[in-house]
């Protein structure tokens, strides 16, 4: 409760919050909030020559080249933004802690390897990766969420790692050893509770990258299949009309900077706050 | 014959406007123009090269036997001067013409010919067009690699080339029109290995100066082309990664003389709209039908009725209203431009309320789940949500899966993957204009096999032995019958309706005010897309 | 050093090793048949299995690999099968666009970087250092794409200060490298401004400033050098983040280079390409960041090398 109070008195993760607020809202009610289905092609949503309407009354945010209401696509892109955002990035933090834990932990042979391996991982040009992957697995939702993982974790684990020995080295955990307690008690009673911060940053930093990697997939039209409206496939199907119908981009990519935005904000202000050494400098 | 230009309202007053300013000037040699692609420009091998922008590139830089009236498809002559076929249509005499020489200066002879024929064929060749000369005697042999010339190709002398046919095959003629039949010099290709395709030496109107790999290409005039006064332009600089949405906007700053790869959908009711650009705007008809593909040996789509319904289903009219009407709806697999397009087809018409009776005579009253398989450029993936909404209205529930074009292909060439295939982006372009191109690989038995591209796989021997019919018939005052045959052939197929025709599109494209030359030049069905050879600057 | 030096490269090579497998890999597991598009819509079946035994791909999958390591060691990619050309030859037709890119967008990235972070640590808790810092924010939580149309269609479309894409002159570099720089400064802002403030407090610049020297003299001469330090591994991780970005960038701006050719391969699974394109990265990601990690020995003596 104090951590939260001590953020909202930032003005910028305040505001950042109330908007991560808003589309987790929109999200969840979607089908109440939009008003209209979002697949639905309306026959007068489109000119007579097939070309899509600017925002008006009917339609706030104009329509896409669909017929189909942007405004409503929006608000249920939103879901899976935050689909991928929180699942993707969850597994990611959960692969990420683990192989550091691991490693940092175990050390010898199981952990350099598994270094060496988050090593190699480092060096793949993430987006290219993310795109073979997508183009082997077919791409879903769910794949998407996966693939994006699959990438993000090794950040993670390299954060975690130098964490887990920097605590193991600490001298309190030297005298556990001393004193005979098993690698199980000092994992869960020291080194978890010391982590926690880290992960709890990373968990939020995370889900900035994995947004903007979904809508990066989905913009070269790898990522979520359509009629699943995302924020970047919306971008994707609506390109090549951006010189002529600048909406169609402006919206949808004004939501995933601000949402990317939120999560950075809030994230660098978790990590002023849970690590006092670093406190306004950062 | 058959018209080229479809009258289109717009499109016959922008053919009016320009056509009454070019009827008073005449062409005029001279000038460099610019031309601009997306795409690189793969290989300039005219074995080889198979792309929307090296195709006609490769057609002004190589000549074959035979060729097209610049802007039509009627077929003439081209390398050769004249040829005769024998009575049983078996055997094709090519009498060569006399002093073409190719791009290092020797003449061109009927070895050259053989020999251009025969590496296409083979096997290491690795060639995407060998299959189109099954019909020639040998090709099995040459074709496998047992051995690498055609038994059935003679030279009696230096400028008569003989063609012997294993079965009597109309199409021949337009085989020899393809890229893939252009002669090419062995000295040349056997000096450049498989950088031939880079380094490309031929007989055509051009010759290439200069090549920057993804980047620019510079063509010059061939001086010594055998045709005389041919080509007009002195110059043309192709250049390369240009998006197509850019490369208008530098037309409209008169920086561009030709945006290669037409209008796109964007820009189109801007330029339509436009006064300024409108009488710049040439419209064509392409020998291009887009289909949906039903599985025919996969459930429920192994139901007629099933297959009927989905016919019923789909509002054409409004998906060429999503494309911008940049297209006309089909309701046949032959496209409107194709001899034998049967004007009086009637085919199904769009009736939900039938289509939802039919499901529910074929027992699926509640509907169905299936997938329905696109490629993931745009505008395809609009496409076929536009068509998944329609057959949700009648309670099929198709999932889209988008993937890169290989692997809809991958995925259409097996038995049991793909229910439905929307063919946008991979659609049948006749590979020249004869309607048989439209059967066999997609709709005949032969192509439905593993890795083949009838991805209904419908296989109909009846209509299959009638199309071999249809082909024996090589006499020109057969070719009327012919067409009508085939006409049959295609709607006949309907009735077990393995595609849903959605439209035919039309090509738009646009050229900047200095550059002339008739409309047809510009959407050339067959020299695609643009005819360089006969364009001029004003 | 030299052991460590020896060490790192050996390492090198195992990195490199294995991105060349996990790609080759994950390429033979695509579904779709190089030989298949090779042989075109008129091949016999037979024909395609002609073609198939040529490339080799009707052999197992660590055949195929160990083939392509041992051409790959002679310097040779293999060829392209769509473009049928080499893929060495294709690469470096576009290797040049690429480099001048990367130099001018990481160039800007550092000028934006080091200035804002430069200014926000001198007024450090300022309502510029705020601002500054948001704008750094902004830039790192902006997908390229965005970035790169916005930018394209306000100062090219509507304004008409640059050209509308494409390679030549710098005037055609500004813009994509501007977009680059600009989403990429945020990091170095941020980075420059921590360790200047980490600087600022330390005993020796205190002592400097007792000494008499002016503030000026003390920020350039003591403090900034001092600050950079954590700049030079930065510049070698952010290789590996710029490659990404160039292909998104490279494609929304029709700039010739390695981004592009990646892109295009992609969409027509020309798989010698993509594991040629993927290794090409993965050399400059691993060079990069072994250069930086050298050259932070010598500039930083106080990194100790058996530890490190």
């Amino acid at each position: 409760m104090t951590l939260l109070m001590a953020l909202l008195k930032r003005k910028s993760v305040a505001l950042s919050l109330l908007f991560i607020l808003i589309v987790v809202v929109a999200a969840v009610f979607a089908p109440w909030l939009a008003p209209y289905d979002p697949t639905e092609q309306f026959f007068d949503g489109l000119t007579i020559e097939g070309a899509p309407l600017p925002p008006n009354s009917d339609f706030y945010f104009g329509t896409d080249l669909l017929g189909r209401d942007l405004l409503s696509r929006i608000i249920y892109g939103a879901r899976t933004s935050l689909i991928i955002g929180v699942v993707s990035n969850g597994i990611a933090v959960i692969i990420g802690t683990l192989v550091g834990v691991t490693a940092g932990f175990v050390r010898g042979w199981t952990g350099s390897l598994l270094m060496r391996f988050t090593d190699l991982m480092m060096s793949f040009p993430a987006l290219l990766l993310a795109i073979a992957l997508a183009a082997i697995l077919r791409p879903s939702l769910w794949i998407v969420a996966l693939v994006i993982a699959m990438v993000n974790w090794v950040q993670i684990a390299r954060v975690i790692y130098s964490e887990t020995i920097s605590i193991a080295a600490k001298d309190f955990v030297a005298v556990e050893r001393t004193i005979g307690a098993s690698s199980l008690r000092i994992l869960f009673s020291h080194l978890l509770p010391h982590l926690l911060p880290t992960i709890l940053v990373w968990a939020t930093l995370g889900i900035s990258t994995t947004v903007l990697l979904e809508a990066t997939l989905s913009f070269l039209g790898v990522g979520v299949q359509p009629p699943m409206p995302s924020w970047g496939n919306i971008i994707f199907e609506s390109q090549t009309y951006f010189t002529s119908a600048l909406w169609l981009v402006l919206f949808p990519g004004v939501a995933i900077i601000a949402l990317s935005l939120s999560f950075n904000l809030v994230g660098d202000a978790l990590r002023d706050e849970l690590d006092p050494t670093l406190k306004g400098r950062l | 014959m058959q018209k080229i230009l479809k009258g289109f309202a717009l499109a016959a007053l922008a053919a009016a406007i320009s056509g009454a300013v070019q009827a008073q000037d005449t062409p005029k040699p001279g000038g460099d123009v610019i031309v601009t692609y997306q795409n690189d420009v793969a290989t300039l091998d005219p074995a080889i090269g198979y792309d929307w922008q090296n195709w006609s590139m490769i057609k002004s830089l190589f000549d074959g036997l035979m060729d097209y009236e610049p802007g039509t498809t009627n077929l003439v002559p081209d390398l050769a001067e004249r040829y005769e076929i024998s009575d049983d249509g078996l055997t094709y005499t090519f009498h060569l013409r006399h002093g073409v020489k190719f791009h290092n200066g020797r003449e061109m002879t009927a070895a050259d010919v053989k020999y251009s024929l025969e590496r296409t064929v083979n096997p290491k060749t690795q060639s995407p067009g060998a299959g189109f000369f099954s019909s020639i005697v040998g090709f099995d042999e040459a074709s496998s690699g047992a051995t690498t010339t055609l038994s059935g190709i003679s030279t009696p002398d230096d400028y008569t080339v003989e063609i012997t046919l294993s079965a009597p095959d109309a199409t021949f003629l337009h085989v020899m029109a393809l890229n893939f039949a252009s002669v090419v010099p062995k000295e040349a290709v056997e000096k450049w290995g498989p950088d031939f395709g880079k380094h490309p030496v031929g007989t055509g109107a051009f010759k290439l100066k200069d090549w920057a790999l993804g980047q620019h290409l510079t063509f010059v005039k061939n001086d010594d082309y055998y045709r005389q006064g041919i080509p007009y332009l002195d110059q043309i600089d192709f250049q390369i990664g240009q998006d197509p949405n850019v490369a208008l906007l530098r037309l409209q700053r008169g920086e561009v003389d030709i945006a290669g790869d037409g209008i796109p959908p964007a820009q189109f009711l801007q330029f339509k709209n436009d006064p300024d650009f409108q009488k710049l705007m040439v419209v064509g008809d392409q020998l291009h039908t887009g289909y949906v593909t039903l599985n025919v040996t996969m459930p429920p789509l192994d139901n007629l009725k099933v297959r009927q319904a989905i016919n019923m289903a789909i509002n054409k009219d409004r998906i060429v209203r999503v494309i911008n009407g940049r297209a006309t709806p089909a309701n046949q697999p032959l496209p409107p431009a194709m001899p034998g397009y049967d004007k009086d087809y009637q085919g199904y018409p769009y009736d939900p309320e039938k289509a939802k009776a039919l499901l529910e005579e074929a027992g699926f009253g509640d509907g169905f789940d299936t997938e329905l398989y696109v490629m993931n450029t745009d505008p395809q993936p609009r496409i076929a949500q536009a068509i998944q909404q329609d057959l949700s209205e009648i309670g099929i529930r198709a999932q889209i899966k988008s993937l890169a074009q290989a692997n809809v292909i991958a995925a259409g060439g097996e038995e049991d993957q793909a229910p439905m295939i929307w063919s946008g982006g991979m659609a049948w372009i006749a590979d020249f204009p004869d309607p048989s191109n439209f059967w066999g690989p997609i709709l005949g038995c032969e192509g439905a096999v593993p890795g083949g591209w009838n991805w209904a796989w419908y296989c109909n021997e009846k209509l299959d032995a009638e199309a071999d019919a249809a082909n024996a018939m090589v006499k020109p005052d057969q070719q009327e019958a012919r067409a009508e045959r085939w006409g049959e052939i295609f709607t006949t197929a309907m009735d077990d309706a393995p595609w849903v025709p959605i439209f035919n599109e039309q090509r738009y494209t646009v050229h900047s005010a200095r550059m002339g030359g008739e409309d047809a030049l510009y959407v050339d069905p067959v020299h695609v897309p643009v005819n360089y050879d006969y364009i001029w600057v004003k | 050093m030299a052991w460590y030096v020896t060490k790192r490269l050996f390492y090198a090579v195992l990195i490199l090793l294995g991105v060349t497998f996990i790609t080759y890999f994950l390429m033979y597991l695509i579904p779709a048949d190089p030989a298949r598009q090779i042989a075109g819509r008129s091949a016999t079946v037979e024909v395609v299995a002609n073609i198939r035994h040529q490339l080799g791909l009707d052999l197992p999958f660590y055949q195929q690999y160990l083939r392509y390591l041992g051409n790959l060691l002679q310097g040779d990619l293999g060829r392209s099968y769509v473009q049928r050309s080499q893929v060495s030859d294709l690469m470096a037709a576009r290797i040049g666009p690429t480099l001048q890119l990367m130099a001018a967008g990481i160039g800007v990235e550092l000028v934006i970087g080091i200035t804002l972070g430069i200014v926000a640590a001198i007024k450090r808790n300022s309502a510029l250092d705020r601002m500054l810092m948001a704008f750094s924010f902004i830039g790192v939580s902006s997908p390229h794409f965005i970035a790169a149309m916005l930018a394209l269609y306000f100062f090219a479309v509507k304004l008409g200060w640059f050209p509308l894409g494409g390679y030549g002159g710098i005037e055609h570099l500004l813009l994509p490298a501007i977009t680059l720089g600009v989403l990429g400064s945020g990091w170095y802002s941020r980075m420059v401004r921590s360790s200047m403030i980490d600087v600022l407090h330390q005993d020796f610049i205190r002592t400097a400033r007792a000494k008499g020297l002016t503030r000026v003299r003390v920020l350039l001469r003591h403090v900034l050098p001092n600050a950079i330090i954590p700049v030079i591994p930065m510049i070698g991780i952010d290789i590996g983040i710029f490659m990404s970005g160039l292909v998104v960038v490279e494609s929304v701006f029709g700039w010739p280079g390695i981004g592009q050719l990646a892109w295009q391969a992609i969409q027509q699974v020309d798989i010698p390409i993509i594991v040629g394109v993927t290794t090409l990265s993965a050399v400059a990601i691993v060079v990069g960041n072994l250069i930086a990690d050298i050259a932070v020995l010598f500039v930083d003596p106080r990194i100790d090398v058996k530890h490190s």
